[in-house]
């Protein structure tokens, strides 16, 4: 079937199977692998982007249920000079050990922000419940949300 | 892991969704946010050989103040739920318990109406459905009919719906000034209950269970106990009566008992029920 997306701000008309996954679709068919795949069982939210706007596990959402929307991937989060203020705040709170879960983790953190004013350790912690780290980095993470959730809003493009 | 190959088919109005199901036999299925149907079939328990994919009926996606009830749409997604004003004042139990389904991710894309139509045992909305006695309403070929929660789930995983229906409303008494409490026990964050519990006491008193059995189930001698006088403490002693729990790799049957009553004198006791 055809499918029409919007990713990282580009249009994309792809030919794809019913059965494909969002996840493989941005990274087999568009080459964005910067979206991991982790538990591949809708768990650990490495596989997280934005679909029109909102954080969703890619691995359990066929690609064409994105027909027609907009996707945000790790790859469309920083604009032509600097990083994303979420990526910054990441790399400033050392927010990140092997790296794995960091994809999902920041599109997880800038869905979070996007909808909750008031952040403090407890909601940040209970935002990501589906994002797992297996270094156990959480610490660095939650403090690099809370930092990044204090920068005020800036425009990725 | 990778579903097996099915045909997609994306309706545009809910009276083309109910033609397409009507026309395509017992193998199709209807996808809604995918996020009970699609892990099965990544693991090939599920094999449908169509999809209607229904979550763009936009219709369907609402939550209405309906005088003594509020309506919710069965395709409006768990996030709507868990963050609308109309249904923290008058369902409060609704709307936390939604709050705790999955991770925020999951409640992006996941529906009330899916995980009611899913009818599993250890989804946190369907106990709370038999606790509020939700009504629901699903149409089909011959139109629509109304089911109350009570009668909806059958066996595990099977509900009243046949196979040509939709589940397109779920309209939840409101209950702005009853006591509610939702219990939920998991080992991790994100996980499905080991045992919940969902009660609401408004003079008359609702408990639901979760994980208790192969359906959700209400905690019916729990209730009789209560409306008979019983204290919190003695009523929860009746949680399991009647039920025979799942044992899994999380806990035994006997635990699961043990957990039900220790969570439902909880429930009674948070929800004001004597």
């Amino acid at each position: 079937m055809k499918i029409t997306t919007t990713v990282n701000g580009e249009q994309r008309d792809s030919e794809v199977e019913p059965r494909l996954l969002l996840v493989h679709y941005l990274r087999d068919v568009l080459g964005l692998t910067g979206t991991n795949v982790g538990c591949d069982t809708s768990s650990c939210g490495a596989c997280t982007v934005l679909l029109d706007g909102e954080s969703v596990k890619s691995c359990t959402v066929l690609a064409a249920q994105a027909d027609g929307s907009s996707i945000t991937t790790i790859e469309g989060l920083a604009g032509p000079d600097r990083m994303h203020p979420v990526q910054e705040a990441f790399q400033e709170h050392h927010g990140l050990q092997c790296g794995y879960c960091t994809p999902g983790m920041v599109m997880a953190a800038v869905s979070l922000i996007e909808e909750v004013p008031d952040l403090d350790e407890a909601k940040v912690r209970e935002g990501l419940e589906g994002n797992l780290c297996r270094c156990t980095g959480y610490h660095n993470i939650v403090k690099a949300v809370l930092a990044a959730a204090k920068t005020p809003a800036r425009s990725a493009s | 892991m990778i579903p097996a190959a099915f045909e997609y088919q994306r309706p545009s109005s809910l009276d083309e969704a109910v033609r397409l199901l009507a026309d395509s036999g017992d193998d199709a299925k209807l996808l809604a946010g995918g996020h009970s149907l699609l892990p099965l079939m990544k693991l090939r328990l599920a094999a449908p050989s169509m999809l209607i994919d229904i979550g763009r009926l936009r219709d369907l996606s609402y939550i209405s103040d309906a005088g003594d009830t509020v309506t919710i749409g069965a395709l409006t997604r768990h996030h709507e739920v868990e963050t609308s004003a109309l249904l923290k004042a008058q369902v409060p139990l609704l709307a936390h318990a939604t709050s705790q389904v999955g991770d925020p991710q999951v409640r992006h894309r996941g529906t009330i109406g899916g995980s009611i139509a899913h009818g599993d045992p250890a989804s946190d909305l369907p106990a709370v459905c038999l606790a509020l006695r939700a009504t629901f309403t699903v149409v089909g070929p011959n139109g629509s009919r109304q089911i109350p929660a009570d009668d909806f789930f059958r066996g595990f995983l099977e509900t009243a719906l046949s196979a040509d229906e939709i589940l397109t409303e779920i309209s939840v008494p409101k209950v702005p000034d009853a006591g509610w409490s939702f219990q939920k026990f998991n080992r991790r964050a994100q996980d499905w209950a080991i045992v919940g519990v969902a009660a609401v006491h408004n003079g008359s008193t609702g408990v639901g269970l979760v994980n208790m059995a192969s359906v959700p189930v209400r905690a019916a001698a729990v209730e009789d106990a209560i409306a008979a006088g019983s204290s919190a403490a003695e009523a929860a002693t009746h949680a399991s009566d009647g039920l025979d729990p799942p044992a899994d790799l999380n806990a035994s049957q006997e635990y699961r008992r043990h957990l039900a009553e220790v969570l439902v004198r909880r429930a009674l006791q948070e929800a004001g029920a004597p």
